[in-house]
C-alpha cells in the first residue's frame, strides 16, 4: 500500500480536533495528579498510622494495576453506583489518580531529601509548622522536583490514547475511526505515532534543559 | 453462584494469558535492553547511534500506538502477525527501551577502579564486562527491572483492544454478557494487583540471593 499525501491532508483536520482533546485531557489530567500526589505525599507522612498506612495500601494498589482497567472501572462500574460521568471526565479522573500515586513518590522524595538540620534550624528560629514549610523546607524541596514532575506530565501526555478505549474522542480514536471509515490505516496511525515522537523528543530538549537548571534529586 | 464460578473459569482463562504474555515480553525486553544498553556504551559510533534511535524512538511513542502500528499497519507491509505476536513484539521493543537506560546507567555507576582492575588483569573489553563489570551491575539493575516488569504486566492491558483475550479483554466479555461491571472489573484489578505483587516478591528474592555474602560491602 502506498502512502498517499492527499489522503493525509483530508484526514489532518479531523485529526487536529483530536489533538486539542489529548491536549485538554493532559493539561486537567497533570493537575488533578499534582493535586492527588500532594494529598497523598502528606497524608503518608501522617503520624497517624491508621491513615498512614491503608493510604499506603491504595497508592500501592493503584500503581500496581493497569491504568486502562482503572479507565474501565471508572467509565462502567460507577455509573451502576449512581455516578454517571462523561467519557472525558471520567479519563480525566482516571489519569489524575494513576499518576497521582507516581507524582506523590517525587514530592516524598523531595521533602525527604531537606537535610535534617533544616527542620531542626526552623524549630531553634521558633518558626511555626506554617512557616516551616512555606519558608524553610518547600523553597529547597520543590526546585529538585521539577524534572520528575515534568518526566510524568510527558508521560501521562503518552498514555492518553487509552482514554480511546472509553470513547473519548482524543487523537487515537479519531485516528481509528478515520482509519475504520476509509479503510486506511497506514497514514493515520503513522501520523499519530509521529506525532508523539515529535513531542516526545522535543519534550526530551526541554527536560534536560530543566535538569541542568534545577538540578536533580541525588 | 454457580454461573459465577463459570465466569470467574473465563476470567482465569484470560489471566493465564495475561501471564505468558508478561513472561515472553519481559524475556524479549531483556534481550533487547541488554543489546540496546551496550550499543549506547559501544566504541562504535553507527551501533551507538542506532542504539540511541531505538531508545528515543520506542520511549517516544506509546505502547498503545506501537501495538496499533504493529498490528494495522504492519500487514500492508507485508507481515501479519497474530495478536499474540503483535503484543509480544510491541510489549518487548518499548519496555525494552526504558531497560536499556537502566543497564547503561548501572553499567556507568561501576566504579573506575573495577575497569583499573580489568586492565591490570589483562582482561580484554569483553571479558572485563562478562566477569568483573556485570555481576555488579546486574544487581544494581534488578530493583528497576523489577519495575519495568510490573509495568509490563499494566502495559500488557492494552492487548485487549487488538482482541486478544487476556484478562481484561475477558473482563469485557463478561460485563458484555452479564451486565455485571463491578465482578468482573474488582476481580481482574486485583488478580493485576496480585501478579505485580509476585513479581516484586521474585525480585527481590533473586536480589537477595546475588547479594548474598556483599553484606556491608556495598555502600
Amino acid at each position: 500500500m502506498e502512502w498517499d499525501w492527499a489522503f493525509v491532508i483530508q484526514i489532518l483536520p479531523t485529526l487536529v480536533e483530536g489533538v486539542k482533546i489529548t491536549i485538554l485531557a493532559t493539561v486537567l489530567g497533570y493537575v488533578l495528579a499534582a493535586i492527588v500526589g500532594l494529598a497523598i505525599a502528606i497524608i503518608r507522612r501522617s503520624k497517624n498510622k491508621l491513615i498512614a498506612r491503608p493510604m499506603g495500601f491504595v497508592a500501592e494498589f493503584i500503581r500496581g494495576t493497569p491504568l486502562l482497567v482503572q479507565l474501565y472501572f471508572i467509565f462502567y462500574v460507577l455509573p451502576d453506583l449512581g455516578i454517571t460521568l462523561s467519557p472525558l471526565v471520567a479519563g480525566v479522573i482516571g489519569l489524575g489518580l494513576h499518576y497521582g500515586t507516581y507524582t506523590a513518590e517525587v514530592y516524598r522524595a523531595g521533602i525527604d531529601n531537606v537535610a535534617r538540620g533544616q527542620w531542626e534550624a526552623a524549630r531553634a528560629c521558633n518558626l511555626s509548622s506554617t512557616q516551616t514549610w512555606t519558608q524553610i523546607i518547600l523553597p529547597q524541596a520543590l526546585p529538585p522536583m521539577i524534572p520528575a514532575l515534568a518526566n510524568y506530565f510527558i508521560a501521562m501526555f503518552k498514555e492518553t490514547p487509552l482514554l480511546s478505549a472509553i470513547t473519548v474522542l482524543e487523537l487515537m480514536n479519531q485516528a481509528r475511526s478515520i482509519a475504520n471509515y476509509n479503510y486506511r490505516y497506514i497514514e493515520p496511525i503513522t501520523l499519530v505515532g509521529a506525532f508523539f515522537l515529535v513531542i516526545s523528543l522535543i519534550s526530551v530538549v526541554g527536560l534536560r534543559w530543566l535538569e541542568r537548571r534545577y538540578g536533580r534529586i541525588d | 453462584m454457580g454461573q459465577w464460578a463459570g465466569y470467574l473459569q473465563l476470567i482465569l482463562d484470560g489471566a493465564v494469558v495475561t501471564i505468558k504474555l508478561t513472561l515472553m515480553g519481559s524475556a524479549l525486553a531483556l534481550v533487547m535492553a541488554f543489546l540496546a544498553g551496550l550499543g549506547r556504551l559501544s566504541h562504535i559510533a553507527p551501533v551507538r547511534w542506532l542504539a540511541t534511535a531505538y531508545i528515543e524512538f520506542f520511549r517516544g511513542t506509546s505502547i498503545f500506538v506501537q501495538l496499533f502500528w504493529a498490528y494495522f499497519v504492519l500487514p500492508l507491509f507485508g507481515f501479519t502477525l497474530t495478536p499474540l505476536q503483535a503484543g509480544v513484539l510491541a510489549l518487548g521493543l518499548n519496555v525494552g527501551a526504558y531497560a536499556a537506560e537502566v543497564v547503561r546507567g548501572a553499567i556507568k555507576s561501576i566504579g573506575k577502579e573495577q575497569y583499573e582492575a580489568c586492565t591490570a588483569l589483562n582482561f580484554n573489553r569483553w571479558q572485563g564486562l562478562r566477569h568483573v563489570i556485570l555481576p555488579q551491575a546486574f544487581v544494581l539493575m534488578l530493583p528497576t527491572f523489577g519495575n519495568n516488569a510490573i509495568e509490563l504486566l499494566k502495559a500488557s492491558a492494552v492487548v485487549s483492544l487488538i482482541s486478544l483475550s487476556d484478562m481484561t479483554f475477558q473482563a469485557q466479555v463478561v460485563r458484555a454478557q452479564t451486565g455485571s461491571t463491578l465482578f468482573p472489573f474488582l476481580t481482574i484489578l486485583i488478580l493485576y494487583f496480585a501478579i505485580a505483587c509476585v513479581i516484586s516478591f521474585a525480585i527481590r528474592g533473586l536480589e537477595r540471593r546475588l547479594t548474598r555474602g556483599l553484606d556491608g560491602m556495598r555502600t
